[in-house]
């Protein structure tokens, strides 16, 4: 129940790669890269900078070398890149990066639909990224996609994805998020999930990614965080909508979890304001409206 | 809106709705073991109290004629909500957008097992309630000295003595008064507010005999912190069975401060059809905590409430297309959305 909350949380800034990825308007790269610089200036530790895809899947990320290239690196800060496969860890190694994620889902139809193979391929695929970044001393951090429901199958069981999450744990990743990717969850299922998961992946392993498609976001987060968990990701200014329910929000906005956690006495290092700038310069870029409460409030207290 | 959404279609039959619509289905009668609400200290049942045609509608720029809003009562009627809020017995003169109190109440279907209560700021609107057929009524305290002042031009002290007059006559008729405090955790003129004078006016209200305290975080400044630090002096001074939470989204704090309410014990939620009524400090900013997503996420916790989803979901449907507007609730938007793929 409502225990004891973490003393801090490790906020994980999604906004310039899942953010940027699933908006209608595509930036160009320097607005990217001063994204990624204003980012690096509030307290956040962690930014995931883009994704070393091929752009014939996602344009927006045409400028992953570019960008990789082109920002500001602040000591004590990590900018993660997604890598689907060798290729694209090859291209981000020699790009620049230091950290790299993986994508798995607890869904088998989810990742056929997704990367055109099974679960278990997908895992195949990155164990050459694991072979490749332990040898290159690259840590890993492993995404699970559909913890909390699959837009193709539903209901998802808990006992998937804590064999999902197992398995890339045991590959080597240090670190697994587990993400509601169209937000269906609810503080009962991310209970149930967690709990199951937590067998099979330590605590201080976990981290949970949120949608905020149903506004359960926050409801969610608070949940995990009573579980022990200590990582949270979140997009600045709620960027990215959500790609299977058309003009429905996506992830949830840094500056509402930033302002429930400072709420909570819990530490984060962040500055509020700092990332609420951060937020209106990338919102007047894209032409779009904050999904960040906080920043749309004017009440100051 | 102009065509009706394919997910409201859907709603239109219910009996079907249910086993189609997977994210919006009704709770299992018998929840899954480790799903029980008892089982994580959460109450079994929750209360929603809907706020909707009071105070959403008072907090809309667009004023909505009395047949729509006798409408939209009518349909909340058949929710399953066990309380819905009517209308407010002020001066037009304060709150133009209830001129219309007398019409509504007296148009208005009044279903069995439904509490119909209206807003009563002293002992005139008290007569003029009852004289119109309220069976139930509602007084505003405040947390805040400024508030109070700004509000309602009066002291907390002097809105006390005005709505003792108010519990005093109720009483005599055998009306039961439901008290709100506002500012609960956190006030536009003073900032902070003290959990010990949100205990101390709970406690002047609850001691004059409302049955139960509704605790509004007004500008919805508050957080799971805060939420659990008033709640903690207030139960000091108010059995638990008698608190209510009255939430505002502003900060999309909402559902967070609502589920830490709950994890305590408190069983009653306040809420509004599709998150209606704006913040009336901070313009643009979104008040209160929309019906469809406090259910949501108690049908997700496998708390009974009651309540059918879609239903409130139409509801909500019917009101923003007359008010012009958009939905502010966030499942309403993600159910009609083009949605999944089936």
């Amino acid at each position: 129940a409502s225990g004891a909350y973490p003393k801090r949380v490790k906020v994980v800034e999604v906004g310039p790669r899942d953010g940027l990825q699933n908006e209608k308007n595509v930036v160009p790269t320097p607005v990217k890269i001063n994204l990624i610089n204003m980012l690096s200036e509030t307290g956040l530790q962690v930014i995931e900078a883009t994704s070393f895809v091929s752009p014939k899947w996602v344009p927006q990320m045409a400028d992953h070398t570019e960008v990789m290239q082109g920002i500001q690196k602040f000591p004590g800060i990590s900018y993660p890149v997604l890598t689907p496969n060798l290729k694209g860890f090859q291209a981000a190694v020699a790009a620049g990066a230091k950290e790299v994620s993986i994508f798995g889902a607890a869904s088998e139809l989810f990742t056929q639909k997704n990367i055109n193979c099974s679960i278990e391929e997908s895992l195949e695929r990155f164990e050459e990224v694991m072979k490749a970044a332990r040898e290159a001393n690259i840590p890993v951090r492993g995404y699970v996609s559909c913890v909390l429901g699959c837009p193709y199958e539903g209901k998802i069981s808990a006992a998937k994805v804590a064999e999902v999450s197992k398995k890339m744990y045991s590959m080597g990743c240090y670190e697994i998020s587990l993400g509601d990717t169209i937000g269906v969850g609810t503080p009962g299922s991310m209970r149930e999930m967690l709990a199951v998961v937590m067998k099979e992946v330590p605590v201080g392993a976990l981290a949970v990614h949120c949608h905020d498609t149903y506004g359960q976001a926050l409801a969610n987060i608070l949940v995990a965080l009573q579980m022990g968990v200590s990582v949270v990701d979140a997009s600045v200014a709620g960027l990215g909508g959500c790609p299977y329910a058309q003009g429905a929000s996506g992830n949830v906005a840094t500056e509402d979890l930033v302002y429930m956690l400072n709420g909570l006495g819990i530490h984060t290092g962040v500055d509020l304001q700092k990332l609420m700038d951060t937020g209106t310069f990338i919102c007047n870029a894209l032409n779009r409206k904050t999904n960040s409460k906080v920043s749309q409030a004017s009440c100051r207290l | 809106m102009g065509t009706v959404p394919s997910a409201l279609k859907h709603c239109l039959s219910y009996q079907h709705l249910l086993k189609e619509q997977l994210w919006i289905a009704e709770p299992p009668a018998a929840a899954h073991p480790a799903q029980e609400p008892q089982a994580s200290g959460l109450p079994e049942y929750i209360k929603i109290v809907e706020v909707g045609p009071r105070d959403g509608l008072q907090n809309e720029k667009v004023i909505v004629p009395t047949d729509t809003k006798i409408e939209l009562i009518n349909q909340l009627s058949k929710t399953g909500l066990p309380a819905i809020e009517v209308t407010s017995f002020v001066s037009s003169k304060w709150v133009p957008q209830m001129a219309d109190h007398k019409e509504v109440m007296r148009g208005i279907e009044r279903h069995p097992g439904v509490q119909y209560p209206v807003l009563t700021p002293n002992l005139q609107g008290f007569h003029s309630a009852i004289a119109a057929g309220a069976t139930e009524v509602s007084v505003f305290g405040a947390a805040s000295e400024s508030f109070s002042k700004m509000n309602i031009n009066c002291s907390i002290e002097e809105s006390i003595e005005r709505f003792e007059e108010v519990t005093k006559s109720a009483r005599n008729m055998n009306i039961p008064v439901r008290g709100y405090v506002s500012c609960a955790l956190g006030c536009p003129y003073e900032g902070n507010v003290v959990p010990d004078k949100v205990a101390e006016v709970s406690k002047r209200l609850y001691s004059m005999g409302c049955y139960e305290i509704s605790l509004g975080d007004t500008i919805g400044v508050g957080t799971p912190g805060s939420m659990k630090k008033m709640l903690e002096a207030v139960m000091k001074e108010i059995p638990l069975s008698a608190l209510a939470v009255h939430c505002h989204d502003t900060y999309g704090q909402a559902l967070a401060n609502i589920l830490t309410a709950i994890q305590m014990g408190v069983a009653v939620v306040d809420s509004s059809v599709a998150g209606l009524g704006g913040c009336p400090y901070a313009k643009g900013a979104t008040g209160n905590v929309a019906t469809e997503d406090v259910i949501y996420m108690l049908n997700g916790l496998g708390i009974n409430t009651g309540v059918n989803l879609c239903a409130v979901m139409e509801a909500g449907n019917f009101i923003c297309t007359a008010l012009n507007k958009k939905t502010n609730s966030k499942v309403a938007q993600a159910s009609f959305s083009t949605g999944t793929t089936n």
